[in-house]
């Protein structure tokens, strides 16, 4: 017998008007996209959004808003970052057919260096395979003339345009909706309507009040200050002294959270991140002996050739997304820290499947693209815990001790479980979520050695800084 | 070989995996090339020269049999590893990560079965 037919619920009514809704904004043949920025998050964006508009018969145009030429060297066609490509985005990347050329890659980096107060140890990667590369974003320092490689954002975008995205130098700088739809203006008169604005323009720009004022419930991620520079030693002096290495410091300086310095071909970049991040700061790391060992001449470090103080995402924006328009990368959400770039992928993918599969409504972005962002987002919490545990630690030189004392045992080892050394190592690589660096620091494995450092380090002093110092 | 190649290098005709060894990863060609070799009652048939871009040892990934052919490097190479647990932890994620390896399967399928057809016609079944 059948049940008589009720009527729809409110909770039905809701869904239906929800999914009405969505399948309402859908990308359609002939749909134009604008992807303002042509960064990694721009590129990979367009290049996804072609890509899985060609798997299901999707005729789409993105036209990518890019001023600068990555081609140039010095600010004007940088990005500002440390140009470090995680181990795991070179495997995810060569898994999608993105095999990053030997002429992007400033170095391909095989190990880590840990230098704190007390000592330094060297930490291998476990294939003793270069599976990190080190680039420049733009086409490498300041007064830099003729070079021989290329520019890791230059050649994401050549991907995108290889895919069919074309792009504009041109500024955005109005945005407002006409007729539901979105409108871009640049300075020189250009004016153009879309279907889909996916906002990729980094933490560094202006454009951030632009969507504020279109009232989409955004609001710009926090962000802190960090400082990068260039010094130019030379191929044989960068493979001398700091080899297929980077090299990661801990040390008790106040303030800072982490820095680290990267052998890229005649170069050496270095990172300092942390809070408020300033000269003076600079001078006292540049001032630490372990800074100074890691040059050529430790007594005289060379002027750094290109430098500037960046902001990087320290906390994700709240709702990137509304209807017809996204944000992706740093001015959405981005790893605390490290692998902004792995950051830029995962978001920019979501959204560019979210466009093709599902739909540009503001509940299509929430219901697929969100998820990807909050996962980022979740997993940073995690980390500002393991971060401030790390600070503990790096204020106290007993600490320290024990840190490279366990390091240095399991390096020496042939074989064997290496806890503590894929802790660091994945902490500094961004190679792993931080959910699954903390879960490693449960195991026993990891504490009962630690534990018996911890003691041992008490009753020692000294003799730790020869352990592991050769490149 | 430029240092800034990403993955191991390896000396010409030395071995990246071996016919009958166990697996748990794939690997992606960065420079240079490879020879797929396949050892058949002592003797050895190339089945494929593999270049910058290409992937092999993809099998290890979906089944936990014995690596099906041997690969060495043909001059100097440099191949970077990709591990299953990084890989596969990426696809329960994000699926269509294996579509580029997916359609590169379908393409040798499409070969084989050309190859069959060939070796078909020469033997007259």
């Amino acid at each position: 017998m059948r049940k008589p037919e009720k009527g729809p619920s409110l909770a039905d009514s809701l869904t239906s008007l929800a999914q009405a809704k969505s399948s309402d904004l859908r990308l359609e043949d002939g749909s134009e996209i604008a992807v303002i920025g042509g960064g990694p998050a721009g590129s990979f964006f367009s290049y996804f959004v072609l890509g899985q508009a060609e798997r299901v018969g999707l005729d789409i145009r993105v036209d990518i808003y890019e001023p600068r030429r990555f081609d140039e060297s010095g600010p004007s066609g940088c990005n500002h970052c440390g140009g470090i490509i995680s181990e795991s985005l070179v495997q995810i990347l060569a898994a999608e057919g993105i095999n990053i050329p030997p002429s992007v890659v400033q170095r391909g980096i095989d190990s880590y260096m840990l230098h704190t107060d007390v000592g330094s140890t060297r930490i291998d990667t476990p294939l003793v395979e270069k599976r990190i590369a080190a680039v420049f974003r733009g086409a490498g320092p300041s007064g830099l003339g003729e070079s021989s490689w290329s520019s890791f954002d230059s050649y994401l975008l050549k991907l995108a345009v290889s895919k069919g995205a074309q792009v504009l130098r041109k500024l955005v700088n109005g945005v407002e909706f006409k007729a539901g739809r979105p409108h871009l203006r640049s300075p020189d008169g250009w004016n153009k309507d879309y279907d889909l604005v996916v906002v990729a323009t980094g933490v560094t720009s202006n454009f951030f009040q632009l969507i504020q004022s279109l009232e989409i419930g955004y609001h710009p991620p926090r962000t802190v200050k960090t400082f990068i520079c260039e010094f130019e030693l030379g191929r044989e002096m960068v493979q001398a002294h700091l080899g297929t290495s980077m090299h990661v410091f801990l040390l008790d300086i106040p303030g800072l959270e982490f820095a680290a310095v990267i052998p890229k071909g005649d170069y050496a970049t270095l990172c300092l991140l942390g809070h408020d991040i300033d000269n003076q700061m600079v001078e006292a790391f540049l001032a630490s002996p372990e800074v100074k060992g890691c040059f050529p001449d430790p007594e005289m470090i060379p002027e750094h050739v290109c430098f500037c103080f960046p902001r990087i995402n320290v906390q994700s924006a709240v709702q990137p997304f509304g209807d017809r328009m996204v944000l992706v990368g740093d001015c959405g959400v981005a790893r605390l820290y490290k692998d902004g770039i792995g950051a830029a992928y995962r978001t920019s993918k979501a959204a560019a499947k979210t466009a093709v599969l599902h739909g540009i409504a503001k509940e299509d972005f929430e219901q697929h693209y969100w998820p990807a962002c909050h996962a980022i987002a979740k997993d940073n919490r995690i980390g500002k815990f393991i971060f401030a545990f790390n600070h503990l630690f790096q204020g106290k030189r007993f600490s320290q001790r024990a840190v490279l004392r366990m390091t240095s045992w399991e390096q020496q080892k042939k074989e064997g479980p290496r806890f503590m050394s894929m802790v660091l190592w994945d902490l500094f690589t961004g190679s792993a979520a931080y959910r699954e660096i903390l879960w490693r620091t449960f195991h026993p494995a990891f504490w009962v050695p630690f534990a018996w450092n911890l003691v041992a380090a008490v009753f020692s002093r000294g003799g730790d800084k020869k352990i592991g110092r050769s490149l | 070989m430029k240092s800034s190649a990403l993955g191991r290098t390896y000396a010409d005709k030395e071995c990246i995996i071996r016919q009958g060894e166990a697996g748990d990863c794939m690997y992606v060609v960065q420079m240079g090339k490879v020879e797929v070799v396949r050892e058949e009652g002592g003797a050895e048939v190339s089945l494929a020269v593999l270049d910058e871009g290409d992937f092999f040892g993809e099998m290890a990934l979906f089944e936990k049999e014995v690596r099906s052919a041997t690969v060495r490097s043909l001059g100097e190479s440099c191949v970077l590893t990709v591990d299953r647990k990084t890989l596969v932890g990426r696809v329960q994620e994000d699926p269509s990560l294996a579509f580029n390896i997916l359609r590169t399967l379908s393409s040798r399928i499409r070969k084989l079965n050309a190859e069959l057809v060939r070796a078909k016609g020469r033997s007259g079944t």
